[in-house]
């Protein structure tokens, strides 16, 4: 039986949680002697108030959205991929390589081929650690974090001695043909008339983001694939016996969560920065860790707590911007976010049972 | 006496009218953080001597993430700071993109070139300097090994450690360098326990000069050669004092310098490349009283033979960002 109605446990709990993040980050703000009522105001309008702050919202969501899924696929499956980051930066390697030696008469053709070419890289790179740990046990923790190094290390040489134009002091590939550049928020929606921020990073990719946690829903909840991905999530040994094989799945899981967080590369390589370069991922893949886990590993889940960092990061970043909040202060916020929502999730939750598990005794007493 | 007052308050007046008129420059600092020991800091006292200067304020930024420099460049272009003054070649691309649109507004790059007809680009001629500072290295070894540790292994630095060989081998042509990177991610940069690691592995292989080109790592690379008992050379700011006695020289950068005159020039900042190399003592390898007794009159006669020869162009130190390679390999 439930310990407590659904409502409380989905949207109560992480609402709780991130109220307690928000005021013990307004007493941090309070004791380095600024107002925590402006400094809310600033993120609030900032990454909220306006379509223009909302271009940059979306654009950190989109991010979020494909890392965080990314780490849903696997844990469903059991498996802890932390190896986000690099899977993420040899994706857009995968990107690069399409829109620069290829060339494409339409963004939209650009787009399906740098989707397919970034899924590709990023699930090749996720592919290693997997068969590690289906054939040898090796575990998928330590191999995946560990190949966030070797990814960093591979894109950087593929930078400095590959793709970088001659004579470029900057460690990035060419800029990418205007053919393969996507179409902005801003653009699509004076299209349809409607006026939206100039200059916002936010494009199509955030569409492709809503329709991969379409996607993931099917695949994990409608599909025999998803079933048996479950099922191997659940027990291991009861997922053998039914016939389902741990090798298969480990690797089939794996290759579907490195080639989401690869397609991160299509948002902010060929979306936003129409170009590689080497600090491309900015930490995405490990915030997609946090994003799976307050999402609950659900495509829904993730979308929102990947719109609410998509907030924290806009917001965080115009506090830096705009007030004299040092910027290590923005990332104390979103770590005790994080800490909250994430680690002390049970802080919340207990009390919360213990406090409904009583009103239905009570409830029941009170009828009997 | 009320004379010289109200003289006295006119001058403030038509000093704050003054004032009022020029626009407020602003400095935004890369991803680096403005207290980074290095490039960063550098501008912010070249900020912050226009600032006891003259009394005038300025706006600065610190980046948080790459999708950020467009949205900082646009908003301080439209709240009218004049000039913006930015660190890094990370900049350049989106420079380019912005500046066309903000006609009025001066924007001032450092370490970057970007074709604007109101764009300032400074660029520093980083492999002169090192050259200068493999001239002093191959005087001051014994050994007749020297060491080189950068940073990041991206372009910016193989420019560094070309010229120190170029200078190096030039003094001692059967000299030895040891090469090392302290890594391929954006830590490289602040990792000084790696730092001091890779001297103490340099110096058992008989470096006894080593020359750390590596923000805040290279802290840890004076350190661990002040401990080793071998000299140490550093970069872009003064580092001299930091082990006195055990730091042979500093290569330094003076981005202060370039934040400024371009401050000082105000909005009337002029467009164009500016170099900053050995000639215009844009870089230059810093001598004072720390570094006094290491530094013998024959290296002295060296150093300045080789910036006279290199400001006639007699010598011409190869730059390795022109094709990727270097002549000393």
């Amino acid at each position: 039986m439930d310990k407590m109605p659904k409502w409380a446990d989905v949207v109560l709990t992480p609402l709780i949680s991130l109220f307690l993040a928000f005021a013990i980050s307004g007493l941090v703000i309070l004791a380095i002697g600024e107002s925590p009522w402006e400094a809310l105001k600033t993120m609030v309008t900032g990454a909220l108030g306006s379509s223009y702050g909302w271009g940059f919202t979306l654009y950190y969501a989109t991010n979020f959205i494909f890392t965080g899924l990314a780490v849903a696929v696997a844990y469903h499956a059991a498996m802890f991929n932390i190896g986000g980051e690099g899977q993420a930066g040899l994706g857009g390697l995968g990107v690069a390589m399409v829109c620069l030696f290829i060339p494409w008469p339409h963004w939209s053709l650009a787009l399906i081929a740098a989707m397919i070419g970034s899924a590709l890289f990023g699930a090749a790179w996720a592919y290693i650690p997997a068969i590690l740990q289906a054939k040898r046990g090796s575990h998928i923790v330590i191999t995946t974090i560990m190949f966030n190094f070797i990814a960093a290390a591979l894109l950087n040489w593929a930078l400095v001695n590959w793709l970088r134009p001659i004579g470029s002091m900057d460690p990035a590939s060419a800029n990418f043909p205007a053919s393969t550049h996507l179409p902005k928020i801003t653009d699509m929606f004076a299209g349809f008339g409607i006026e939206w921020g100039k200059h916002t990073p936010a494009n199509i990719t955030f569409f492709v983001a809503l329709l991969a946690c379409l996607a993931v829903w099917l695949l994990i909840w409608r599909t025999r694939l998803g079933y048996e991905i479950r099922a191997f999530g659940k027990s291991e040994s009861a997922a053998r016996y039914a016939g389902i094989s741990p090798t298969r799945i480990t690797v089939i899981a794996m290759l579907i969560s490195g080639g989401l967080a690869g397609m991160m590369a299509i948002n902010n390589v060929m979306g936003e920065g129409e170009r590689l370069i080497l600090n491309n991922v900015e930490g995405a893949g490990f915030i997609g860790i946090a994003v799976a886990l307050m999402g609950r590993n659900h495509p829904i889940g993730v979308l929102l707590a990947a719109l609410l960092f998509g907030f924290l990061y806009q917001g965080g970043g115009e506090l830096a911007l705009w007030t004299s909040i040092p910027r290590e202060l923005i990332i104390v916020i979103q770590a005790l976010v994080i800490l909250f929502t994430g680690a002390l999730d049970n802080m919340v939750r207990m009390p919360l049972e213990a406090f409904f598990l009583s009103r239905r005794r009570r409830g029941t007493a009170e009828r009997s | 006496m009320t004379l010289l007052k109200s003289v006295l308050a006119s001058a403030t007046a038509v000093g704050l009218l003054v004032g009022a008129a020029h626009a407020e420059p602003a400095l935004i600092f890369d991803l680096g953080g403005k207290f980074d020991k290095s490039f960063n800091e550098a501008a912010y006292h070249g900020a912050e001597k226009w600032k006891e200067e003259t009394g005038g304020s300025y706006k600065e930024l610190e980046m948080q993430s790459e999708a950020q420099r467009e949205q900082a460049l646009r908003r301080l272009a439209e709240t009218g700071a004049n000039p913006i003054v930015m660190t890094g070649f990370a900049f350049g691309e989106v420079l380019n993109k912005v500046a066309p649109d903000y006609p009025e507004t001066k924007f001032v790059i450092i370490d970057m070139v970007v074709e604007q007809p109101n764009v300032q680009s400074n660029v520093f001629n980083e492999g002169e300097g090192s050259y200068l500072a493999g001239i002093m290295a191959a005087q001051a070894s014994t050994s007749g090994t020297v060491g080189f540790i950068g940073g990041m292994d991206i372009p910016l630095i193989h420019k560094f450690e070309c010229g120190y060989r170029q200078g190096f081998l030039a003094a001692k042509p059967d000299g030895k360098v040891i090469i090392n990177y302290t890594g391929t991610t954006p830590a490289a940069w602040n990792d000084p326990v790696k730092g001091g690691e890779l001297a103490k592995a340099q110096k058992a292989q008989g470096a006894d000069v080593i020359y750390a080109a590596a923000g805040g790592t290279g802290i840890g690379v004076l350190q661990a050669a002040a401990d080793e008992g071998v000299l140490s050379i550093g970069v872009d700011s003064n580092q001299n004092h930091l082990h006195p006695g055990k730091v042979l020289t500093s290569v330094v950068k003076r981005v202060d310098s370039a934040v400024y005159d371009a401050f000082t020039a105000g909005d009337a900042v002029e467009p164009g490349i500016k170099v900053w190399d050995v000639k215009s003592d844009g870089v230059i390898v810093a001598m004072d009283e720390n570094n006094a007794p290491l530094v013998t009159p024959e290296m002295t006669a060296a150093v300045d033979e080789a910036k006279a020869k290199i400001a006639s162009g007699e010598i011409v130190v190869h730059d390795y960002m022109t094709d990727n390679t270097c002549p000393a390999d």
